[in-house]
């Protein structure tokens, strides 16, 4: 029989149905536990229930050499990435970006940024003598606007495989607080995961994380603003270091580049046979983009007025669309099925209780 | 890791023999009193921790609530427990002295890096009396290991004792294979804590005679009782019947060695079980279950070829813990003997005489209903449902080694007791000297503690003889 990630995981979920030694890690052990059988989507949601802590690795007794040969973060992962790849269509684009992500990022930065580069005319470096702000909304409005929808699509499909039921207000917010909090990657009692020094606790890859997360959420609200400054209030940039958008932005840029630089840092220092194997690479290239458009955003702040604008702009703005329009075949993704399966997760809970 | 070099040259203060529970214990505590502490783990990495690894929780007596435990567990009332389990064969002494001390092991335990956690899905009978471990045993072991390290402890793997040195009731030194490397282990006091000899088959086939080659052991394939053996040989005093040993029924299909808990099968009260003949012979529903668990082992040993298959239908599958195995599934019973290789006819036979032995009644999966057959031997005197709604499913059962009573006799500061009274220098903790405790029988999560207790202990005491 061919290698199949979605059966191995059944035999290894099975297991420690039998076994649930790991319930008080993470949600994925109690949701194994209100069941006996599991369909293709059970596994898919259990998949996207993994924060990939690998607390349950280094608690089972029956990881290899054992026959049972357990890896449960590592075949969970496995699933999940291809969950996506199956879900957000085109697959190939998935695949080709989860998979081997380093050198096309790379190639799609240089190119956006010497695109960018061209359309330099002058080199005031003043920010929109470089590029006429309509020139840029119209290329970056689709373009991420598009994306988000193919990923929502993709989310959709995600629903009906795991035969989730209608969302209310309620599973949502209970998702949003697990998340916020990334309960699931705390180990069940706030000691940590078990991602860079093996099988000791640590709560680096959660501070990582939240820095990655909330100064993702703090870039975009600055951009938002300034969007609405532009058009609404009819106030063009540059703004001051004390207007709303920079003190959004500024925040969010350092923790954005601090978390990505420490996320990146860590992945370095983790056994990688606890992750999907053949998408280190992808998920790398991924963070290393964050970490150059929240870097280049930052260093772009305080350039402002110097004849280095016009280069910097090219490579923040060619980081920023290369982020967007690949968005849904990157590890992006992970945050949008994530949160869908922590609120599947709520309402079956909900069911049960 | 410590080198054969570092190993055979340096003169330990106290060396520790074992990498489980009861090893780590001590290993901890006498490197906190000052001493020089080398672990002589048998296993490689992988398979540290012995079957301490497959260890989900420890009994705890307490006055109040304590930890994830509810309520209160006295003295007595663990007394009573204990006795009731071990039909008296318990002696007293050293048994209240664990218990006494369970108490505060808890907290030492959390010190050392243990997290607990609310009893599992499915235990909550023990939620009272039994704290459990976040993430089972091989956490704790990790969680023990690490701390080793942080106290300047020095672990060797594959480090095989197979002699443990005694000049006059002196212990000198140990002769040690380390991954196959003869070399010889210096130091001022010895901590035995390597397990009982459950995973050597020829030992349990000596003292059983040869169905126990049939047996499966649950737990690891390193505790070979060499040291227990060796220490025999030059005279040591030991408790307990080597032909007692605790043995349940697990499936079948389970791995020769170290399957662990999960291949325990709950399903034996809503079934009938038969042998390889297809003929029942005991009584399935006499108790609710983690009462009876552990006779099953015997009674599937003394069964022809030491097998049995329990069969139930479509009604029972969802009464139970869910197997590590999907059970064998067949819309007949026919074709279910045929698939568990098991005579088909005569199945026919036992299941309709069963059914037909069945009567109306309330049933009540959770207690004893006392819905029992009529006019068949033998009877089956609770949740006695026909076997007739397809499809039929089967389970095939074999008796599972848990570990051995034969233990070396020890006084109540853990020293070991030689042909001429205690030892100079051996301490023991653990399964090694668990028959000193318990002749028979068993209580949930009462190893650990022995382990924990007479660890702790055994350190103690070896450090301060040695520092
Ligand atoms: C499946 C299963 C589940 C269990 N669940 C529980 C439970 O929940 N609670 C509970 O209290 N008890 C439980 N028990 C019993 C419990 O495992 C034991 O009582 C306890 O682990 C004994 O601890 P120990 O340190 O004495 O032995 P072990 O943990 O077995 O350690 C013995 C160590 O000695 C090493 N060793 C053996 N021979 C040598 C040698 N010659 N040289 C060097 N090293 C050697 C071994 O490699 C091993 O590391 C369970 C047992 C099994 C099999
Ligand atoms: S990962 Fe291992 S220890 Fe954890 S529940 Fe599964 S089988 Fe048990
Ligand atoms: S890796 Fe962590 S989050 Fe994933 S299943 Fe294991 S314990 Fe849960």
């Amino acid at each position: 029989m061919p290698y199949d990630a979605t059966q191995e995981a059944r035999r290894q979920i099975e297991i420690c149905n039998a076994c649930r030694y790991c319930e008080g890690y993470c949600s994925v052990f109690p949701a194994i536990t209100r069941k006996r059988v599991f369909t293709d989507g059970d596994i898919t949601q259990l998949a996207n229930l993994c924060h990939n802590c690998r607390g349950c690795y280094y608690a089972c007794q029956y990881i290899e050499p054992h026959e049972f040969d357990l890896n449960i973060p590592a075949v969970l992962a496995e699933v999940r990435t291809l969950s996506w790849e199956k879900f957000v269509w085109p697959g190939v684009f998935a695949r080709l970006f989860q998979r081997n992500g380093t050198i096309v990022m790379l190639m799609m930065v240089v190119a956006f940024g010497a695109l960018f580069a061209m359309r330099a005319s002058d080199d005031s470096g003043r920010f929109y003598d470089v590029m006429s702000h309509n020139v840029m909304v119209a290329i970056f409005a689709p373009l991420f606007v598009l994306p988000l929808m193919t990923v929502f699509i993709g989310l959709r499909q995600y629903w009906q495989h795991i035969e989730g039921a209608p969302v209310r207000m309620s599973h949502m917010l209970r998702a949003a607080g697990m998340a916020a909090h990334m309960k699931d990657l705390s180990g069940g009692q706030g000691q940590g995961c078990n991602f860079e020094i093996g099988d000791r606790y640590s709560n680096a890859r959660k501070w990582a994380h939240h820095a990655v997360m909330y100064g993702f959420f703090l870039c975009f609200a600055a951009t938002a603003v300034a969007t609405l400054m532009h058009y609404v209030l009819d106030m063009p940039a540059p703004y001051g270091w004390t207007s709303l958008p920079k003190l959004l932005g500024v925040p969010g840029g350092v923790l954005l580049t601090t978390g990505a630089a420490a996320m990146a840092f860590l992945k370095t220092r983790a056994e990688r046979n606890l992750g999907a194997h053949n998408t280190w690479g992808g998920e790398m290239a991924f963070i290393l983009l964050l970490l150059i458009v929240a870097a280049t955003g930052l260093v772009l702040a305080v350039a402002a007025g110097t004849a280095w604008v016009p280069v910097l702009l090219a490579l923040h703005l060619g980081a920023v669309l290369t982020f967007f329009v690949l968005s849904p075949y990157t590890k992006m993704v992970h945050g949008f099925f994530r949160l869908a399966a922590l609120v599947r997760d709520a309402q079956t809970k909900d069911h049960k209780e | 890791m410590t080198s054969i070099e570092t190993l055979s040259t340096v003169n330990w203060d106290v060396a520790v023999v074992g990498g489980g529970n009861a090893a780590l214990c001590a290993a901890m505590t006498a490197a906190e009193a000052g001493a020089r502490v080398v672990i002589l783990e048998g296993a490689p990495k992988p398979y540290r921790g012995g079957n301490s690894r497959h260890t989900r929780n420890f009994r705890c007596m307490h006055k109040d609530p304590l930890g994830p435990l509810t309520d209160s567990y006295g003295e007595d009332e663990y007394f009573d427990d204990l006795m009731l389990v071990t039909k008296g064969k318990t002696d007293e002494n050293l048994a209240r002295l664990a218990i006494r001390t369970s108490e505060a092991c808890l907290p030492w335990m959390e010190r050392h890096g243990v997290r607990f956690q609310a009893s599992l899905s499915g235990t909550l009978s023990l939620s009272r009396t039994n704290a459990f471990f976040l993430g089972g045993g091989k956490a704790l072991v990790n969680a023990y290991y690490n701390t080793a390290e942080d106290l300047g402890i020095s672990v060797v793997y594959k480090a095989q004792v197979k002699h443990v040195g005694v000049n006059g009731g002196t212990f000198e030194s140990l002769e040690v294979e380390v991954a196959g490397h003869p070399c010889t282990v210096q130091a001022k006091a010895v901590v035995l804590a390597s397990g009982g000899f459950q995973s050597n088959v020829d030992w349990l086939a000596d003292a059983w005679g040869p169905a126990a080659r049939n047996f499966l052991i649950r737990g690891t394939p390193y505790n070979k009782g060499v040291v227990l053996k060796d220490m025999q040989d030059q005279g040591a005093k030991t408790v307990g019947d080597p032909t007692q040993c605790h043995a349940v029924a697990i499936d079948g299909r389970a791995p020769k060695f170290d399957g662990g808990i999960v291949t325990r099968l709950d399903c034996v009260p809503f079934s009938i079980v038969v042998n390889n003949a297809a003929e029942r012979f005991y009584d399935e529903g006499e108790d609710v279950w983690p009462k009876r668990y552990a006779i099953w082992g015997r009674l599937v040993a003394n069964q022809p070829e030491q097998v049995a298959y329990a069969i139930i239908d479509a009604k029972s599958l969802e009464l139970f813990m869910p197997s590590v195995f999907p059970p064998v599934k067949a819309d007949t019973i026919e074709e279910l003997a045929e698939n568990l290789g098991l005579p088909p006819g005569r199945l026919r036979e036992t299941v309709d005489a069963f059914n037909t032995s069945c009567r109306d009644g309330a049933f009540f999966p959770t207690e004893l209903d006392g819905l029992a057959t009529e006019g068949i031997t033998p009877a089956k005197t609770n949740w006695a449902r026909p076997i007739s709604e397809p499809p039929f499913y089967g389970y095939s059962l074999r008796t599972g080694v848990t570990f051995t009573y034969l233990g070396l006799k020890v006084d109540e500061t853990a020293r070991v007791t030689g042909p001429e009274g205690r030892y100079e220098n051996i301490w023991a903790a653990g399964e090694i000297m668990a028959g000193s405790i318990l002749g028979q029988g068993y209580l949930a999560g009462f190893g650990m503690t022995i382990g924990t207790v007479f660890g702790r202990i055994s350190g103690e005491e070896a450090a301060r003889h040695a520092v």
